[in-house]
Parts: C-alpha cells; structure tokens; sequence
C-alpha cells in the first residue's frame, strides 16, 4: 500500500508521529472497546473532564456507556499490577465546554504503570515534550509537584473547603484572592507573601528552585521542590528549555499526586496536553502499583490545521455521450498527468477546480484553468 | 502585540484610562466613531471593546490576551483563565433581596428570580435550602412584586432602585468589582508583556491609594 504523503492531514500525520514517537520508546499500542461500564465512571466521576456521559442499555440489561475517558479503563482492564508501558489512540465522548451537545474527540496518549521510579517520570515528560514539539517548535511544559503545595497546605490553618477554594485559587494565580483567603485564616502578612510568591512563581528550572528554596523554609519541606529539580536536570538540554515551572497547574489531588504537567503550543488558547503521576487514582481503585501518563487533546488542535487546499481537485472531468472505456482511459490519463481527478456529468457547485475538462463523444478539450 | 478585550460602557472607559495611565495608550479610541478594534503598534496594544458578558469569552478562547470583567461574569460563567488583579473599579455587591418585610417560610421551596443562576444555586447549594431558580434576562426587581417570586439575587449598587421599589437587601453573597483576567496559553507565550501591564497597573493603583 503506497501512502502519499501529501493527502494526509496535519491531525492524521501527528496521529502517526505520536505512534512512532511512543513505540521507539517501548511502548506498545493498546486497543480497547468503544464501550465501559457506566458504574466504572459514577464510581469516579471526579477523574472525569466532564460528567455528561453517553449511556445505552445493552442486550444483556447492563448500563453501558461510550468511553467519556480513557485511562480509566485502562487502569480498570490492565489489572495485574504489573509493569505496564502502554500508548492508546482512542476516540472518547464528551461535552465539551461552552458546547450543548457530545461530541468524538480524539485523544492520544500512553500511561506507564508499574514502580514509577525517577527515570519514569523522566522518560514520561520527555515523551509530553517531545509530543508538543511534533505539534510546534515552540511549545512550552509546564511543570508542577502537587506534593509541594500539598505539603504547604499542611500547615496552613484552613478547613476541607478552605483547602479546595486555595488549590482553585492557585490554579488561577488568583494572588488578591489568596492574600484574602489567608488573612482570613490568620496567616501573618510575611508567610503570606512568601507563600504566594511560591505558589505564582513562573519560569525555567534554573531560576525558578533556587529562588523557591529560600521561600520555602519554614513553609513547607523543601523535599518536592528538590525532586522536581532532579528530575528536570536529568532531562536532555533541548527538552529543559521547553520546561517551566508553574504551580498554577493543578490537578484533582483525590487522584493526582506528585508531578504533574499541561502543554500549551502557540495560537491555541488552552492545554493540548495534560498528564501526571496519579498513584492516588490507583489506590481509589484497589491497585497496589503507581502510575504516571499523559493525553493530547487532538480537538484542541483542529485550528492548527491548516491545510485549507485552494482547490477541491486539480482537475474537474464533465463527460457526456462517450463510450465507457474511454471515459475510464482519459481518467486515467489525466491522473497520471495531474493527480487528483473528479469525474462528473455536471461541474457540482461550491467546488473549485484548478483545471476544467469536458469529454463529450470522443472529443476532450480543456474548458478552463486556474493559474 | 497584546490584545485586550474591554468592555463597552462607563466601566470600561475607566478601566481604559487606567491602562492608558499605565503606558499603554491608544488615542483613537478616544475619537467619536463607530470602531470596534484601536490598535496602537508603538505601545504594542490592541483593544477592542465588547459586550462586557462577552469579554470571558474573547479571552477564554484567545481572541483576547487580556481582558477587564467584573467578577460576576466569572463566578457565573466560570470561564478557563487566569484572574491577575482586582482593579478595585466598578465595586458593588452581588446580594439576596426582597419585599420589605419579607420573612422565609422554610417550609417551602424558595423561588428566586434571577439573571445569575449559577452563582444561586451555588449560594442557596452552600445553605442547603431547596430552591426554584426564575431565569430572567432583566429587570430582576419586578419579579417579586408581582409575586413571581420570593426573593431576587442580582447586583446593588447604591440599593437605590431596590429602595424605590420598596425592596431590601437581606443578605450580600459576595462583593463584586471588576478583574484583570489573561487567557492560560497567552501568558506562557507573552507572560513578559502581560506581566509589565499587571505591574504598572497596580503601581498606578497605588499611586492613587
């Protein structure tokens, strides 16, 4: 089978370099089924991007639904808690926001379970990195260890929603708010200010930890911060420059723990990727074995796509009264000569040609041409 | 170039005047036309006024870098950005009001006519009282007049209109001003820029403090 290259779409090409990109490291392709169990997403409707689900009955009277999510199932089927390093692409269904109605979103990503040692985490935002800048040269990682913030939230004096209300406020860098929200806990105005410069803190590694390090003491223990910074030193020159550090990227921490990452690529208002250590998720599901990952959001990336052809076609046939082995002949022929062909009895409308043919009886002339 | 997003009307030529304070001026918009989109290349800015419901939207979706609402639309909307600053412009308080006099009979479900469902049914969620919620698109302080409902929430300001309604605040929800709001991929990528005019805003803010 001969693919040309050149009828691939940027959204198709990207789907095949994410594959090449995952299986050189190892990982292998996992398949799974359109469907899941509904109760598999009620039970954690909080992992989920968005609660609206598409459920049917099946034959057999079991609540089904179409796959809103798709690590989730994977931790659910691949259940021996074993190593396990494995890439999905996999349509998913979901509201998306500001929509009214479901939509098939693609998604690609790989999860690795298993001991989720340093040079998992290592290997794994390699992999994110390297996945944006198959998207664009110039996109950014950011990076962030939920340990950190939860160990400053340790020794903060909030209640539950107080401690939700400061995760959402940091996600935000929502500093005025912050200011407020610990004043009223009765923080002093000093451990204030050094608590929300750390947590709005933004830039490379290099300048980032050494400034954190001196704030953090007597905030939080220093050991997320440093661990962070290991891993990133290990990282290859070309990847550390795509990395930043952001706090502000912070995910569900009924789930997520640890590192945790989203990558933004130029002209895209939002994340194309997002992923981490979700250990937590594990253990809410009776697994004994951590695991990290990360998914690119291929809807995200619909107006990246830029391939809008000039033409529909290069050339347009309109044929009428000619015998069929002609017709098939001169198809050919200008295939051959210019590559894609459409032959109809009439020219349809709304379409663009660069080149207009008409076969009528044995007589073939060009009608037109675009420049 | 910075794109900002402003909203039309009194709130946002003050919140104008305050980035032209800032260095970051555009003089046409100051001329009297019909113009949406100002831009001035020196100051590296590009403002274009829009509904104020819709200036979330604009920035949500990158159509803005930046952009100025007031903190009503966020907590109604809820929409995916950054809140940089509170320019402490256009203060007023979202709050419960009613009929003079107006008691809660607990034992019924309590119908709330309001343009702010979300933030309602948040409100009323918090307190775990059952509520019908009245979506209405304006003139919210009608409603319990004519008996379409109990109570109203929406903004005050002065309590003017309500007072000349023979209605009452009985309870504020949250203060309400406007905010400086910037899209997430937008500072990653001009984090410089945006963070040089939430800089010079707040010093303009302090100088007027």
């Amino acid at each position: 089978m001969d693919i040309n290259n050149l009828s691939l779409g940027f959204d198709e090409r990207l789907i095949f370099a994410l594959r090449g990109l995952y299986e050189n490291n190892g990982y292998r392709q996992y398949r799974m089924s359109k469907f899941e169990e509904y109760d598999l997403y009620a039970r954690n409707k909080d992992f989920l991007i968005s609660d609206s689900i598409i459920t049917f009955t099946d034959m057999d009277g079991r609540l089904l639904a179409l796959k809103p999510d798709v690590t989730l199932s994977i931790v659910k089927n691949l259940n021996d808690d074993g190593c396990h390093k494995v890439y999905y692409n996999e349509n998913v269904y979901r509201v998306t926001k500001g929509n009214r109605s479901f939509k098939e979103i693609m998604q690609t990503g790989l999860e690795c379970f298993g001991l989720v040692d340093e040079y998992s985490l290592c290997e794994v935002i390699t992999l994110a990195a390297q996945s944006l800048r198959l998207i664009s040269p110039d996109s950014v990682l950011d990076v962030s260890n939920l340990d950190l913030i939860s160990g400053i939230l340790e020794r903060l004096p909030l209640s539950a929603s107080q401690k939700a209300e400061f995760l959402r406020l940091v996600g935000e860098k929502n500093t005025h708010e912050l200011y407020a929200l610990l004043d009223s806990c009765g923080t002093e105005k000093e451990k204030a200010e050094c608590i929300i410069e750390v947590v709005s803190t933004y830039g490379s590694a290099e300048t980032v930890i050494p400034k954190i390090e001196m704030l953090l003491l007597g905030i939080a223990d220093t050991t997320p911060l440093s661990n962070l910074g290991k891993i990133i030193a290990a990282l290859d020159s070309d990847i550390k420059k795509m990395i930043k550090i952001d706090f502000s990227v912070v995910d569900n921490t009924k789930y997520y723990n640890g590192i945790v990452f989203k990558g933004f690529v130029p002209s895209v208002p939002t994340a194309v990727l997002s992923g981490g250590q979700y250990s937590r998720l594990m253990t809410r599901m009776g697994r004994s074995c951590d695991a990290v990952g990360f998914a690119v959001y291929h809807d995200t990336l619909e107006r990246l796509y830029d391939e809008q052809s000039e033409f529909d076609s290069e050339v347009l046939l309109i044929y009428k009264n000619c015998p069929l082995p002609l017709l098939c002949e001169t198809v050919a022929d200008l295939k051959a000569k210019y590559g894609s062909v459409c032959a109809m009895q009439q020219e349809p409308e709304n379409t663009k040609y660069r080149r207009v043919f008409l076969l009528d009886g044995d007589q073939l002339k060009e009608l037109k041409k675009d420049a | 170039m910075l794109n900002v997003a402003l909203p039309k009307g009194r709130l946002g030529e003050k919140v104008y005047a305050m980035f032209e304070k800032a260095g970051f001026p555009c003089p046409s918009i100051k001329e009297n036309n019909r113009k949406l989109i100002f831009e001035n290349e020196q100051a590296g800015v590009r403002y274009f006024w829009v509904k104020p419901s819709d200036v979330a939207i604009y920035v949500e979706r990158g159509a803005a870098d930046i952009g100025v609402a007031g903190k009503d639309i966020l907590l109604e909307y809820k929409p995916d950005v950054y809140e940089l600053l509170d320019l402490n412009l256009g203060k007023c308080r979202m709050a419960v009001a009613a009929k003079a006099g107006f008691r809660d009979d607990n034992r019924r479900t309590l119908r709330v006519a309001t343009k702010f469902s979300n933030i309602a049914a948040n409100h009323y969620l918090s307190k775990g009282r059952d509520i019908d919620i009245i979506h209405l698109n304006g003139s919210i302080e009608i409603a319990p007049i004519l008996g379409l409902s109990d109570v109203i929430v929406d903004i005050v300001e002065t309590g003017t209109t309500l007072k000349e309604n023979n209605l009452e605040v009985i309870e504020t929800i949250v203060p309400i001003s406007a905010r400086l709001i910037s899209n997430k991929a937008s500072l990653k990528f001009k984090s410089e820029q945006i963070e040089n005019l939430r800089r010079e805003l707040m010093k303009g803010m302090e100088k007027d403090d």
